[in-house]
Formats: C-alpha cells, structure tokens, sequence
C-alpha cells in the first residue's frame, strides 16, 4: 500500500505513467466513470479548502465513487481533543482511500503511519501540497509536450510559496531546466533551493523585474504576494502592483509561452489576460481534477503505474 | 593542576567542547545511572586549548552512542577495562535519533500529539544536518540548534 506524502515520492517514470493515465482520462473519461463503483473517498480537511477539497470529490465522483468526509476541524472529533492517529483508525474502517488537509505539519505523515488505507498529503500547513505539485507538472507535460527543455520563470512570493518551492524540486528531476526567478528582493526564494540548483548545475537567475525577462520564458508561474508576509504596510502596498500580469506585460512574451498560476488570484494578473489563449490558470484547475483521478486509481491499485 | 581517579571499568569521553558537559550528560541520562561520574570542566588541552572531559564507571554497553555522536562526534571515546584504555570508539553520526532533540517548530504535528515521538532523520552528513521526520525543520548537529 502506498500514500502521498510528498511530490517527490514518485520516480520521474512513475509520474509519467501517472501523467499518462490522467491523459488518457482527459480524453475517455466514459472508460473511467466506474472504475470506483463501490469505493468511498474520505475527506477529512482539518482546514477550510474549498478548490481542493471540491478537486478531490469531483474526481471521485467522475470514477463513479461516493465520498464521505469533513471541511473544517470544528465539525469533526479533533474539537473534543481526538488525535490524528486515532481518527485515521477510524476513517479507515470507513473508507477505502483519504484525502487529508491539516494545518500542522506533518499530520498526514502521522495519520499514513497508522493507516490501513491510502492517505494523499491534500496540504499540511506550510509544508507540502502534493497534489499541486502533481497538477502543475501534469499541466506543462501536457500543454508543452513534455518536462525539460525550457526556461521557467517564477514570480511573485518565492520565499514562503511552498508551491513554487515543491514544483522546483520536482522540475530538477528533469533535464534542461533554466530557471528565472522574479521577486523583491524580501522575497527571494530561499538559500536552500538556490544551493541545490548550484549543486546541480543547474541555470538560474534571480531578477526584480519582470519585463526585462518575459521575452526569454518559455513558461511563467505567477503566484500572490501575500500582505501577511509583510512588517509593513508601505512594503506591501509598494510591492503587491509590482508583479501585475497584464496585456502589456504578456505582449512581451513568446507566443507560445504558458501563464500558470496555483490559484486563487488578488490582482496579480488582470482578468484582461484571461482570454489570452497563453493563460492556462484555468485548465491547470482541470488537469487538477485529472491527476486526482490518476492517483486514486493509482493508489488503490485499480490501475498500474 | 586538579587529579581524578583513574577508572577500572567504563568510559572517558575526552576533547568534548568546553562548557558542553553538562548537556552530555543530561542527553545521556547519566543521572540516572548508579555509578560514578566525574565531569571535569576547562581543562587545557593542547588541541583545543580547553576541553571538558567526563568519565563514567559503567558496564560498557550502557551508553547511548548514537546520542553522542548527534552531540559531537568529534568527542574521543575511551573504552576503560581493568585501568586501562582499551579501544578508540570512533563516533558516526547516526542516521536517525528518536527523542533526543524536541521539533521547536510550532506548525510542527509533534507540537499538538503528545505521545508522537521526536525522531530527526540524517538529512546531510556533510553539514551534519538533520530533519524533523514530519516537518523537516532543520536542525544541525554539534550542538547547532538544539
């Protein structure tokens, strides 16, 4: 029996298996409709998530399967003290695979250990959110034809953005990554990514300015500057218009440049970019719903990868 | 110049980093045991100008050394029988350690489940750094973050 815990639990050849499945479900979801006739996803989300958890139960429900679960700790046994190892006992004579989101870290780990079924890490606090991961890597592979070769730009929140932190670690598993990353300076992606990347020899960049490199990107993955982050108002105020994705912006860019974004937007990128075909944020929420499909049917051993 | 007695049967932990010789011995339990223990504290040393020094009267399997080696595996360990020195333990650093260190990261699971245990795992022997299991909070070995 397997769990989720991190992106990098899969080797790069299981993942594309797992990438083909989810196209293959892309494109004959009628083959999968009931292919979990009889089994019960539990969702058991410690914290409210509503993309996620609807990602999760959506793709659960288009295989056919039922889902029982919570949305936040007060309805749940946590509020009279029940500890995670106890509640994935009892979850597991309930379901047959678990979807958990705890705002402490390492919670998913703790409730795997003692599991007899199939937990997926769906985010535990800071830490990681593997399924996004997935749904990136699965949206590139898709869109682009393929993982490597390309020049990626991060931009936005690049120190405390665990999206972006989890997505680089999965993309060096791949070969002719050149990464550019774009964030104020407060902001810059930590000192252990950058190690590893000069360890690994692989290119990067680190720059203030967006459109001094939009031209050069194959693909940029905006995120939000969050205003929590911040000591002081002026900071945010001065830097959250700074990374503004709008047509002007995007007519810089190649033609065939990918915009990706994890989801939910502020003001980061202007809705007028939502029509430019290059703005995939939306799709990258489908493919959301297919790698979900791909990794229950992977994780309950209904389909090999 | 201050004399400690020489010991029949047990360890002397030699080159421990000044002042670290009371953590030592609370890592190693040694309170617990019913034996004698000398803690020598600054004493000179031509390697490292000062040292502490502890030396414990026990039965040779009594002490945790994977404790130790977390702690300092630069520490001299000299296996005592009969008076005498009688091995040079080298120390390495352990792959993992459960419940020497608590995880301080307040996101952490292990701040919330009581009864889970703190185990860090060997992340990167080079820099002699470990990772909590659950969170992967950062902590380094030779007393650096503990």
């Amino acid at each position: 029996m397997r769990h989720l815990m991190s992106p990098l639990d899969f080797t790069p050849q299981e993942l594309d298996r797992l990438f083909d499945l989810a196209n293959d479900i892309e494109h004959h979801p009628e083959r999968y409709a009931h292919a979990c006739d009889g089994k019960i996803l539990a969702t058991c989300f410690y914290e409210p998530s509503t993309r996620t958890r609807l990602s999760f139960e959506s793709a659960m429900t288009r295989l056919g399967g039922r889902i029982i679960g919570f949305s936040d700790a007060a309805s749940s046994s946590a509020s009279k003290g029940e500890s995670v190892s106890d509640t994935i006992r009892i979850i597991s004579c309930y379901a047959d695979i678990c979807a958990m989101r705890h705002p402490k870290e390492g919670a998913p780990m703790v409730a795997a250990e003692k599991s007899d079924i199939p937990v997926i890490n769906a985010g535990d606090g800071g830490h990681q959110h593997p399924t996004q991961t997935l749904t990136d890597l699965l949206t590139i592979r898709s869109l682009k034809g393929r993982l490597g070769g390309f020049t990626m730009g991060l931009c936005g929140d690049l120190k405390f953005g665990r999206t972006v932190h989890s997505l680089i670690k999965a993309l060096v598993r791949y070969e002719g990554i050149r990464f550019v990353f774009i964030s104020p300076e407060e902001l810059r992606v930590p000192d252990y990514i950058t190690d590893m990347l000069r360890e690994r020899n692989i290119p990067f960049e680190e720059v203030i300015r967006l459109e001094t490199v939009m031209p050069r990107l194959d693909m940029l993955y905006m995120t939000r500057v969050q205003k929590e982050r911040f000591f002081n108002e002026e900071d945010y105020v001065r830097l959250k218009d700074f990374y503004i994705l709008n047509a002007d912006k995007m007519a810089l860019a190649k033609e065939d440049m990918l915009v990706l974004h994890p989801l939910p937007r502020v003001n980061e990128i202007s809705v007028e970019v939502d029509a430019d075909k290059r703005a995939v944020y939306f799709k990258q929420a489908r493919y959301g719903v297919y790698v979900r499909m791909a990794l229950i049917l992977a994780l309950l051993e209904i389909e090999r990868i | 110049m201050l004399n400690v007695g020489k010991i029949e049967e047990g360890f002397v932990l030699d080159h421990i980093k000044a002042g670290r010789s009371l953590d030592i011995y609370d890592h190693l339990q040694l309170d617990k045991l019913d034996c004698t223990v000398a803690i020598i504290k600054n004493a000179r040393s031509n390697k490292m100008e000062k040292k502490d020094i502890v030396k414990v009267e026990c039965d040779i399997d009594m002490l945790d050394f994977d404790v130790l080696a977390f702690i300092d595996h630069n520490i001299t360990v000299n296996v005592i029988k009969n008076g005498e020195i009688v091995e040079k333990k080298e120390l390495t650093l352990p792959m993992q350690i459960k419940n020497v260190i608590r995880c301080h990261n307040p996101r952490c699971i292990t701040s919330i489940e009581q009864e889970l245990p703190h185990i860090f795992y060997l992340a990167d022997s080079a820099k002699e750094v470990y990772r909590c299991k659950y969170c992967e909070e950062k902590y380094m070995s030779s007393g650096k973050g503990i």
